[in-house]
């Protein structure tokens, strides 16, 4: 996935959106860093150009909500940043954003910690790759691309914001 | 790295990643539901041999708000009235497994002890004159904070240094981090072997106040005095007391730290500690948060790598 296709399926992403829930006033979009936020932030440009009504944006840190985090006795801690979720998720309905779906463990996490700052109306879930091989009863609501891979693959996801160029690529390990 | 034991062990880039963390941190602390589930299942007891209101309130906290099970025995009531030694304590609490000890000790080196003896990973509370190493992280995340950098500030400690654990902490976590250290006190408080680049020492508070960005108050310790070190509380408060005469001799932007517990009019006049610099009491907030990341990156951290 290039660029422009990338640029095009979160046009579609925001087009879904906008169709599956009545009322922009009530979303709400929460990026799941790091590459889930510069997303939730392009979806939210999306939608504006489409609307004219600006999203609100947070990001999301999962890693206190983590699963495997003590089990390693060797190796050092992964770095905690910062979730900076500025406005109420109470009653809104929230748009939980992330670049790859995979195991579904990240999603479970992300559903743990925003479930601690209020009582959203719903949850949906957008992805702009998922690549299968769950291993929890998680789906998407909206997906940019379903790439079908091997468990030896890696999917990286490079953004303009982060890595310079905007790209999704399958690596062999 | 398995215990936190004194600043000396800490690298630059170590200090930096638990300032960093404390800053996510902090979050937690503003959300209406102050808990994650990070260190569930864990068990933390506070040891302290000393009174202790903030340091082990503090620790408590954020053990709490990580989820940890903690524990608190404070030895007034325990097994060291009827004889007990520090090392058959530690030994019979590490005898029920918990992942992380909290020690506060009078003796200079008791968490040192305790880590050689013990699996559960130590963190320093304070032990004797030696170190305070939580106290002086949080410190320093208060300054970085208030000032964007620790490098090249003019930070001057005035009190009772010699039988400072604050100040022997923060004297290694801020030269490491590159400030200049003015350390002050009459002659017979000042401690000898904490000369180093970075580190000045005076008798005369003006001068050392002079240009300032960072007063950091030290308390008197009358309870581990043994001799005659001041004439008069009262004559002690004219010489080296802070008052915003002395304040005002600093930058205009400087901050008024104390670690705490204060005696009014003895070190700090009331105005200067409940003054427009004074962020006393942030201090006590972020010290909560500071705690927080090393119990977070303690709990996971490499074994073998520090001690």
């Amino acid at each position: 996935m290039d660029a422009d296709r990338m640029g095009r399926t979160l046009t579609r992403i925001a087009h879904e959106i906008l169709e599956r829930n009545r009322g922009v006033e009530e979303l709400g979009l929460v990026g799941i860093r790091t590459r889930g936020v510069p997303i939730a932030r392009r979806l939210a440009r999306a939608i504006a150009e489409i609307t004219k009504y600006e999203v609100p944006t947070g990001a999301l840190d999962i890693t206190l909500y983590r699963d495997d985090l003590m089990r390693h006795a060797v190796g050092p801690q992964p770095v905690v940043r910062s979730t900076e979720i500025p406005f109420s998720i109470d009653d809104k309905k929230i748009l939980l954003v992330d670049d790859v779906l995979y195991t579904g463990r990240t999603i479970r996490a992300a559903l743990d910690a925003l479930i601690d700052f209020g009582r959203p109306k719903s949850i949906q879930l957008v992805v702009l790759v998922d690549r299968g091989h769950r291993e929890l009863p998680i789906k998407a609501d909206y997906v940019g691309k379903n790439l079908p891979t091997s468990l030896a693959q890696s999917v990286q996801v490079h953004l303009q914001e982060i890595d310079g160029l905007d790209e999704v690529e399958i690596q062999e390990s | 790295m398995k215990d936190l034991l004194a600043i000396s062990d800490l690298s630059g880039e170590e200090i930096t990643l638990i300032l960093d963390t404390a800053e996510a941190m902090r979050e937690i602390g503003e959300r209406p539901i102050k808990k994650v589930p990070t260190l569930r299942g864990k068990t933390v007891v506070n040891l302290f041999y000393e009174a202790s209101t903030r340091t082990r309130t503090s620790f408590e906290i954020a053990e709490k708000r990580l989820s940890a099970d903690t524990l608190n025995i404070a030895v007034s009531t325990a097994s060291v009235v009827k004889g007990e030694t520090l090392a058959d304590t530690a030994m019979n609490i590490e005898a029920m497994a918990p992942d992380m000890i909290v020690l506060r000790h009078p003796s200079s080196g008791a968490c040192h002890l305790l880590a050689r003896l013990c699996r559960s990973r130590i963190i320093n509370a304070g032990d004797g004159m030696h170190e305070h190493p939580t106290q002086a992280l949080l410190d320093a995340f208060t300054i970085r904070e208030r000032k964007g950098r620790i490098e090249g500030l003019k930070i001057t400690i005035v009190g009772d240094l010699l039988h400072s654990r604050v100040l022997r902490s923060n004297i290694g976590l801020l030269t490491k981090l590159g400030a200049n250290v003015c350390a002050c006190g009459p002659r017979t408080l000042i401690p000898t072997g904490l000369d180093r680049p970075g580190v000045t020492f005076s008798t005369s508070v003006d001068e050392a106040v002079a240009g300032a960005d960072v007063i950091m108050m030290l308390r008197i310790q009358q309870e581990r005095m043994r001799g005659a070190f001041l004439p008069s509380l009262r004559e002690y408060f004219n010489t080296f007391g802070m008052t915003a005469a002395r304040v005002a001799r600093a930058r205009p932007d400087v901050i008024i730290m104390h670690p705490g517990p204060m005696n009014r009019g003895v070190e700090i006049a009331s105005d200067v500690a409940d003054g427009p610099y004074s962020v006393i009491l942030e201090q006590v907030a972020n010290g909560v948060a500071v705690r927080m990341a090393v119990l977070y990156l303690l709990a996971g951290g490499a074994e073998g790598s520090e001690n």
